[in-house]
């Protein structure tokens, strides 16, 4: 009845105007495209903020030139506001999780890679696909809108934590137009994540050419079918949180706000809601987030590695399944930010258990990569050098996760400085390195040229220090008792942190600008780097095998690929050389095959 | 370890777990190749959008799960809930709704059977459609009416956390709903052109069924907490 060999390939036509071809594009390697350059304007916005929030931190009274254009009450004379500076922080925050560690590695690389890994010609519904992408980019415009509308963004963090989100203009600049638009905004990147979320699951399900099983896909596309489960069911829970919170602005309805709640001396008119509503809403999204952000990254850094070791990890399988535990658990783990919220203690106990358990698939999967790394000929260029990064940083990030698991513990260290450090180093930088290895890796296959290896080197050089300069010290920080989200620590007993401060923010600028290299590689090497080869990388999977580099329109020009072997097939003699590719016919000893 | 060469394994899963093979479904969901020779492996894909339709209905529950938390939550948080009657019609609506599902399968079979040839009657399983169509803009129509009748008796959107739960809940499904409509006109218009496909049905219908059930559970946990 519907049998894909058979079928004519193409379930759509392809373009041939300008439009459909690059703007409102099915193809899902455009949209993949499309997101990645949407991930590369929000990162720098996002990285800007923060290094206007550095620069304040570190030298409060700073003129910051141009400021003013941004915001005229926020930053009369061009030196920020404390309220200015929350409202920074709360985007730098929003844009960085969602417009960036979201859209980048789950769907930029995912939207690109997923359908040529499992040999399909495109996702099943690229019309959803298109809308995933547009509905994503409005978003994300209504996000920046923000920024100009009233008295700017909202300041309440991009966790957005009831009452003072829910009860309007008199709790802050920001809180009465910022938040409807914030959480507009979300709620329509809700929307845009389930469908894409939709698409990839029913990719990996249904549109696996012949002789592609299950245990036979990439770790890559593993780990995006994993995340797009926990997307699924974590962004289904985020959009009705935001609705409500929305309600509560525009309706006058109580969903979050409780009686006789006094602010800036008036009685707010709400009556009875419940604010730890709101963080049990958000966080069953929000911790999942965390892993939605470091999956595919897992998957990108394992599938770089065993590239470049030559040789397959010490277990697929385990693999796939740590990845799959993250994901379950991710789920049961969320009350461990709200140790300190009022919430029962007893609750803390609970979310506990789980939180610490989670730490055992999370040490697996670095105790996997460790063990195939030792003793292997590692590769050592960028795509390689920044994997080995993903894993220092989700080492050192994860190691802080245990202290802050145990309730005791995270009593005293909450909202300071060492949860800050821990997450950007485990999820944050992580992610971003996550993000770097997959498009030096891949940069070859979407544009047909290779990046500059030099340069690659020297921007993983600076950036690994870098990120260790700029977080580590957090730490130490957050155990002096540095809380979180002040704008200045001037005239109280932190003044002796400020030294640290400095330093951060130095490590901060130069960090920051070394990504300035990175950009200059990107934009030379697509229009003047040299011309890659088809699979300059010996790599076995499918999208090395594409007919022409970048992929034709239809991914294997006319017809679908036949699997044969598992993913990794290095290591072996094959006339190809010690790999096999996933569509070559040949007969080989297959390496290390698992039962 | 990992060089280690091996024997490429048996694929002995033929005679150990037949009914892995005779399913047909061109291992869909299974981890291992059926095959030997791993050439036949894929014979056949589910149209992917009744996979698709499981996975959206996964995302609606999910909403509808966390609106329903929310409702326990926010009921228990304190003691200004105060209940009010439910409106008469929406037993009526549900009935509507219920006979929808009703039509649409008699709909469905027909479909069916015309396609595999048994019947030649082609206006039929239109008629059905239609009817089902029908049936459902009144549900619509029938929950603005209970929106009307308890705004008339001054219960608002923001009078009550209960009765902000109750239009929340009732607006967000009747949403849903409009696109089980736009869903049902579009397989009517590529049955009259003779272009629909059994699986465009079948979906349609599984997602119409399903806002069935929605609403009998959305039904009851209103009946249960107002």
């Amino acid at each position: 009845m519907h049998d894909m060999s058979a079928q004519a390939v193409q379930h759509h036509a392809p373009p041939t105007s300008f439009i459909g071809k690059h703007i409102f594009s099915l193809d899902h390697k455009v949209i993949g495209k499309q997101y990645y350059a949407l991930a590369l304007v929000a990162v720098v916005i996002g990285m800007v903020l923060s290094w206007l929030m550095r620069i304040h931190l570190a030298w409060p009274s700073a003129k910051i030139p141009l400021l003013h254009y941004l915001s005229a009450n926020g930053a009369a004379g061009n030196v920020m506001t404390p309220e200015y500076y929350l409202q920074l922080m709360t985007m730098h925050g929003t844009i960085m999780v969602f417009f960036v560690l979201t859209t980048a590695p789950f769907a930029a690389f995912g939207n690109y890679f997923l359908p040529i890994q499992v040999g399909a010609e495109d996702m099943p519904f690229p019309h959803f696909n298109m809308m995933s992408f547009w509905v994503t980019f409005v978003s994300f415009l209504v996000m920046i809108a923000s920024f100009f509308v009233g008295d700017g963004p909202t300041l309440g963090g991009w966790t957005q934590y009831a009452p003072l989100s829910a009860i309007g203009p008199s709790s802050g600049p920001g809180q009465g137009m910022g938040v409807v638009l914030w959480a507009s905004s979300i709620a329509i990147f809700c929307v845009g994540q389930l469908l894409g979320s939709l698409n990839f699951i029913t990719t990996t399900l249904d549109m696996r050419t012949r002789g592609m099983s299950l245990w036979r896909l990439p770790l890559t596309a593993w780990a995006w079918f994993i995340t797009s489960v926990m997307g699924l069911t974590a962004f289904a829970v985020l959009m009705p949180a935001c609705i409500l919170l929305i309600l509560d602005h525009v309706a006058g309805t109580s969903f979050f706000v409780a009686s006789n709640l006094v602010i800036s001396d008036q009685v707010q008119p709400h009556s009875g809601g419940s604010t730890l509503l709101w963080q049990h809403l958000f966080w069953f999204f929000g911790h999942p987030e965390v892993y939605i952000a470091i999956v595919p990254g897992m998957g990108i850094v394992s599938h770089v590695l065993i590239t470049n070791m030559r040789r397959p990890l010490l277990s697929h399988r385990v693999m796939v399944y740590s990845m799959g535990a993250l994901a379950v658990l991710s789920y049961m783990v969320y009350g461990h930010h709200m140790f300190v919220s009022g919430m029962n203690p007893f609750s803390s106990l609970v979310f506990s258990f789980p939180t610490l358990i989670i730490t055992i698939p999370s040490t697996i999967v670095v105790l996997i990569w460790l063990g195939s790394l030792y003793g292997s000929k590692l590769r050592i260029n960028s795509a390689s050098l920044f994997s080995l990064g993903f894993i220092s940083m989700f080492i050192s990030g994860g190691v802080s996760g245990f202290f802050l698991a145990q309730p005791s513990i995270d009593i005293m260290l909450h909202a300071t400085y060492f949860v800050v450090g821990h997450f950007h180093l485990v999820m944050a930088v992580a992610a971003i390195f996550g993000i770097f290895a997959g498009t030096y890796f891949w940069f070859p296959k979407m544009t047909g040229r290779m990046m500059n290896e030099t340069l690659g080197k020297i921007h993983f050089w600076l950036s690994f220090v870098g990120a260790y300069c700029i977080f580590m010290p957090f730490h130490y920080l957050g155990l002096a008792g540095n809380v979180r989200r002040y704008q200045a620590f001037v005239d109280d007993y932190l003044q002796p942190l400020l030294p640290v401060h400095k330093f951060i923010t130095v490590a901060a600028l130069v960090t920051g600008a070394a990504q300035l290299i990175f950009l200059y590689n990107l934009v030379y090497s697509r229009f003047r780097g040299e011309r890659a080869a088809d699979n300059p990388w010996q790599a076995t999977s499918l999208e090395w095998s594409t007919p022409t580099t970048p992929p034709p329109f239809d991914n294997f020009g006319g017809q679908h690929p036949v699997v044969y072997h598992d993913p990794y097939q290095f290591g072996i003699e094959a006339s190809s050389g010690d790999y096999v590719m996933q569509n070559s016919p040949e007969e080989i000893h297959t390496v290390r095959d698992e039962k | 370890m990992a060089t280690t060469v091996h024997d490429p394994p048996k694929s002995g899963i033929d005679q150990k777990h037949p009914a892995l093979t005779t399913t047909g479904d061109g291992n869909r969901g299974g981890f291992l190749p059926v095959d030997g020779n791993l050439r036949e492996v894929k014979h056949y894909s589910p149209p992917p959008g009744s996979t698709g339709i499981w996975v959206g209905i996964a995302a609606i529950a999910m909403t509808f799960a966390a609106f329903t938390s929310a409702l326990i939550v926010r009921k228990g948080s304190s003691n200004d809930w105060q209940p009010f009657t439910l409106p008469i019609i929406l037993y009526l609506n549900s009935v509507l709704l219920l006979a929808s599902s009703v039509t649409l399968e008699v709909g469905r079979r027909r479909v069916a059977a015309f396609m595999a040839g048994v019947k030649t009657h082609r206006a039929r399983p239109a008629r059905w459609l239609y009817a089902t169509l029908t049936l459902g803009i009144f549900f619509v129509a029938g929950q603005y009416a209970a929106w009307k009748q308890l705004r008339a008796q001054g219960v608002f959107l923001a009078t009550n956390p209960s009765s902000s739960f109750f239009y929340l809940l009732t607006a967000v499904h009747a949403l849903h709903v409009l696109g089980g409509l736009a869903g049902l006109l579009l397989v009517i218009r590529r049955l009259r052109s003779c272009v629909l496909r059994r699986s465009t049905l079948d979906i349609a219908s599984r997602y119409w069924h399903f806002m069935d059930v929605l609403w009998l559970y959305l039904l009851l946990l209103l009946w249960m907490t107002l």
